[in-house]
């Protein structure tokens, strides 16, 4: 079957097969910084923005975008913000084995993007969705902060969900300092 | 090979010891297709493995009959398809200290998961569906799930004789490997303690995790030669375990690691490359493997878990004068790394506190469950979580201060380890000197970071909040077995090309070793181009495990890039007329002691075209030395006494590990090694079912930590400069994940009086514990 779509700004005509999932589309055309890590939608490695918002693509069959605009870190080439935030990634060492990294810009853009006000707990919020098992996330948090206008800042620390995600956390983080 | 005395400073040139950006950074953040699966070759055929549903079953027959027939596929092996030529799939150097326990394809599953038959065909989708009609015809036999079990059972064998080679109970019984090793006398000495403390503590499986999947890619070259493409830490030790088990020369393999996306340990060991090599010789097409999320933490590798007896003896003033640790470890269906994890778990861990008695005891047996094998840390975070929780149980018995204890009985410099002389890889060790501790200092900076001491409140009523502090210690390298060569060469410009088999799986090995060259030769980072890990084009390596990179592959760097100095300084010499060691190399320029100068790009010239040599250095580098790296972690936790669930608010890791080459990279290993920790404290398990099943093989059921569960982190650095390492190096990978599971447990124990023994401490666990206390408080008071 063919399916018509907007990869990246441009639009395509995909001859695909039933159940085809948009993770392995658009890895099958080009699209490597589309990463598969799990298949069930729990790592975020294969995050796209969908009509603009991110989501998981191992989850989308690709059918189903049909008429939808998707976009990868390929489509942002060029875009000062990425830019920016590619910069300051390199730059804080938030990168180790980079296989997250792509979805990370991609959903640090898309906070930044927004145009609210971010703080820690907003970047975390952010990047919650987004697994990486090599960095603790303090260095891509404080490259999403900096860029964010707030260079250097110190993390307090997320709520401490401890794997039950979902959840609402028990209690407030405790602020008081001895 | 002598040892000559590294360089001591990093001098004017300021490479190393600065936060230089990742050579392979740019790629990386762009997205740029550099994996493994990013680039398929033409014509490339897809892989699928037929797991075993039984834990435990003879294969009686195998009809691939229906599944040849689908138009999709191309080839379906099984046992009798394979020649079965034992051999260990664990990625160690030869001879490998593992039991030669393994054939490509089996002729009796040992676990579900393992492998069945393997499939090529055109498509994922053929390949999928063509395991649906593979017919097996198994005999089932008894399974044996429980270590406990495993170790008494002689009439159920999971490996039986005829024995395979290096089977710690000879096939015989259920034993993939034991150790017993005693230093002094630790029976006298226990009756002559005054306190003798004895608890038994378990922790779990848990799995790597590593973002990217194991996936591989092999095809024949023009000349018919095997090339591999695989996501791997280990690629020389691949291309020999290939050569034995396809029996064909190594000469006819070339492996190549692009970039990896985390190893952790679980890549240190051929987990499908076998399959796609074989798969790709017998079709003579590429061929594709890569696990599923589901596979990996079904068929991929965990860390051993362990049930640790600690039997210490201690004086009334808190000094330790006999220490019995004594493990039953579950190696799963087969023996990697069996002997060698569970020697670093009281290698690694019972040197903290030198004392003259000792006795370490391991049984490792063999059970129907996944295969256990690397995981960051090796055995050591097993040790560490019974030791240090020992110790604050110790403390609270004499009415010490736990950080006192450990200021009374930790290591220090100029002290040797009885241990290691005695337990190498799997033989008799080499005497491990201190010659570099910063503990001291990081004990009391982390534990001025985190307020020790200092009575804190909780953030609300149901909570209760508490400190917890453990030390660990690591090594650098395996001494005298790791080793590494490394090559340099200089190009027209100046630049200099550094070939490293050393492996870079993200921890940023291949920018720590430019920076080292170019800090030797007085380079800027930019004019050193990194190519790593090709067999056909780099010296060799044994991979990155063991700490070993900055470490002993850095030690190798340094001594090629001096190599090369020495090349153009005897050129320049002989145009200058003095002293080759007259020349000074620093800021992209050779100067001599007149005051003469070149740029390195004229030096290049002169080399290359006056006297028409090319400048090139090939060095190798081992060491009889392991310095340990040295960690001091510190937790603050709130416990919520209503539903059990802890919360870390903030963590203190005070590392030494040397002096850091790139300071940046080292602080991301100790947060993301911290991370790995947190989940080992408080929720990842891989759970089996009574049927040998993984019950919870996904990352919705399987939590590794998100950006919501991490705490404040703090990561200081404490260097202390080691005399053998480069630039004073040590290694910083695996000792920040010892600590912060123990630290954690005893901060669990400062808030609310209850001492958790088994990892992880969920909720559940907790909250049983808390409710125990309330009984026992009860009934005490009544
Ligand atoms: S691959 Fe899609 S969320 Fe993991
Ligand atoms: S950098 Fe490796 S998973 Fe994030």
């Amino acid at each position: 079957m063919k399916v018509e779509l907007t990869v990246n700004g441009a639009p395509v005509a995909w001859e695909i097969a039933p159940g085809d999932r948009l993770l392995d589309s658009l890895r099958a055309h080009g699209c490597a910084s589309v990463k598969r890590g799990c298949e069930t939608g729990d790592c975020g490695c294969c995050t796209i923005l969908l009509d603009g918002e991110p989501a998981a693509s191992c989850v989308v069959a690709t059918a189903a975008a049909r008429g939808r605009n998707v976009v990868t870190l390929e489509g942002l080439r060029g875009d000062p913000l990425l830019a920016r935030l590619q910069e300051a990634f390199l730059a804080e060492g938030a990168v180790q084995c980079g296989y997250c990294t792509p979805a990370l810009l991609l959903v640090a853009w898309t906070l930044l993007q927004s145009g609210g006000p971010v703080d820690e707990a907003t970047a975390r919020h952010a990047l919650s969705g987004s697994l990486c098992r090599c960095t603790g996330y303090v260095k891509p948090l404080r490259a999403l902060l900096a860029v964010a206008g707030r260079p250097g800042a110190q993390l307090r620390g997320g709520r401490g969900e401890n794997g039950l995600r979902g959840r609402p956390a028990a209690a407030p983080r405790g602020e008081e300092r001895p | 090979m002598s040892v000559e005395a590294p360089e001591r400073a990093a001098g004017p040139n300021g490479v190393v010891g600065a936060n230089a950006t990742r050579v392979d950074g740019l790629a990386l953040v762009r997205g740029e297709p550099v994996f493994t699966d990013d680039v398929h070759p033409e014509g490339m055929l897809w892989a699928k493995v037929l797991a075993s549903p039984h834990a435990h079953a003879r294969i009686v027959r195998v009809d691939a009959a229906r599944a040849l027939a689908h138009p999709g596929v191309v080839a379906v092996l099984w046992h009798a398809d394979v020649k079965p030529i034992l051999h260990t799939r664990a990625g160690q150097s030869w001879p490998e200290p593992s039991p030669y326990d393994t054939t490509v394809l089996p002729e009796k599953v040992r676990h579900v998961g393992d492998r069945v038959a393997v499939v090529a065909a055109r498509t994922l989708r053929a390949a999928e569906e063509a395991l649906a009609l593979i017919d097996v015809e198994y005999a089932l036999l008894p399974a044996i799930l429980d270590p406990e079990e495993a170790l008494r059972r002689t009439d159920v064998l999971i490996h039986e004789a005829p024995d395979p080679r290096g089977i710690g109970g000879g096939g015989r019984d259920n034993v993939a490997a034991r150790i017993d090793i005693r230093v002094g006398d630790v029976e006298g000495a226990l009756a002559a303690a005054d306190l003798v403390v004895e608890r038994v503590y378990h922790v779990p499986r848990v799995q790597a995790s590593h973002l990217e999947p194991h996936v591989a890619i092999a095809w024949l070259d023009p000349d018919g030669r095997l090339v591999v493409k695989t996501s791997t830490q280990v690629p020389f030790h691949l291309r020999r375990i290939l050569a034995r088990v396809l029996e064909i020369p190594e000469a006819r393999i070339r492996v190549i690691k692009p970039r990896v996306g985390g190893g952790f340990g679980d890549k240190q060991e051929m987990v499908i490359e076998d399959l796609v090599a074989l798969l790709a010789l017998r079709t003579g097409k590429p061929v594709r493997l890569e696990m599923t999320r589901a596979e990996e933490l079904i068929a991929a590798r965990h860390r051993h878990p362990q049930r640790i007896t600690l039997t210490t003896g201690v004086m009334r003033d808190g000094r330790i004068v006999a220490n019995r640790m004594a493990v039953l470890a579950d190696t799963g269906a087969y023996g990697s790394h069996a002997l060698t994890v569970q020697g670093n778990t009281g290698q690694k861990v019972l040197p903290l506190y030198p004392c003259p008695n000792l006795h370490f005891h391991v049984d490792c047996v063999y059970t129907n469950t996944p295969i256990c094998g690397a995981f960051r840390g090796y055995g050591a975070p097993q040790g560490f979580f019974a030791l240090e929780s020992q110790v604050d149980v110790i403390a609270r018995e004499l009415g010490m201060d736990p950080l006192e204890v450990r200021r009374l009985n930790h290591i220090r410099e100029g002290q040797t380890d009885p241990l290691s002389a005695r337990l190498g890889e799997g033989k008799s060790g080499l005497v491990r000197v201190v010659r570099s501790s910063g503990l001291a200092e990081a004990i009391t900076r982390g534990a001025e970071a985190i307020g020790w001491g200092r009575k804190r409140r909780p953030s609300a009523p149901h909570l209760r909040r508490g400190l917890g502090v453990a030390l660990a210690m690591q090594g650098s390298g395996i001494a005298g077995v790791d080793w590494a060569a490394a090559t340099v060469k200089l190009n027209d410009d100046g630049s200099v090309n550094l070939l490293v088999g050393a492996t870079d799986i993200g921890q940023g090995s291949d920018t720590v070793l430019a920076q080292i060259c170019a800090q030797t030769l007085g380079l800027p980072l930019s004019k050193v181009i990194v190519l790593s890990s090709d067999t056909d084009l780099t010296p060799f390596d044994v991979g990155a495990y063991a700490s070993s990179t900055t470490y002993v592959s850095g030690g190798a760097v340094e001594k090629a890039a001096r190599e090369l100095r020495g090349q153009l300084a005897a050129i320049l010499a002989g145009k200058w007329g003095c002293a080759a060691e007259a020349i000074a190399f620093a800021d992209e320029r050779a100067r001599g002691p007149d005051g003469r100068s070149l740029s390195m790009r004229e030096v290049a010239l002169t080399a290359l075209y006056e006297a028409k040599t090319q400048p090139a250095a090939t060095a190798s580098h081992m060491s009889n030395e392991s310095p340990p790296p040295f960690a001091a972690q510190f937790a603050d936790v709130e416990v919520d006494v209503e539903t059990g669930e802890v919360f870390v608010r903030r963590f203190v890791s005070a590392v030494d590990c040397g002096v850091a080459i790139n300071p940046q990279l080292t602080e991301g290993q100790i947060e993301g090694a911290v991370a790995q920790a947190l989940g080992y404290a408080l929720f990842e398990e891989v759970l089996i079912d009574d049927q040998g099943r993984v019950r919870n093989p996904n990352f919705l059921d399987y939590k590794i930590a998100t950006a919501m569960d991490m705490p404040e982190l703090v990561t200081l650095l404490v260097p202390a400069p080691e005399p053998t390492g480069p630039y004073g190096a040590k290694a910083a990978g695996e000792v920040p994940i010892d600590g912060p599971a123990p630290a954690i447990l005893n901060a669990i124990a400062d808030a609310v009086g209850v001492r958790i023994t088994r990892l992880p401490a969920t909720p559940e666990r907790v909250w049983q514990a808390l409710r125990e206390k309330a009984k026992r408080d009860l009934a005490s008071a009544s």
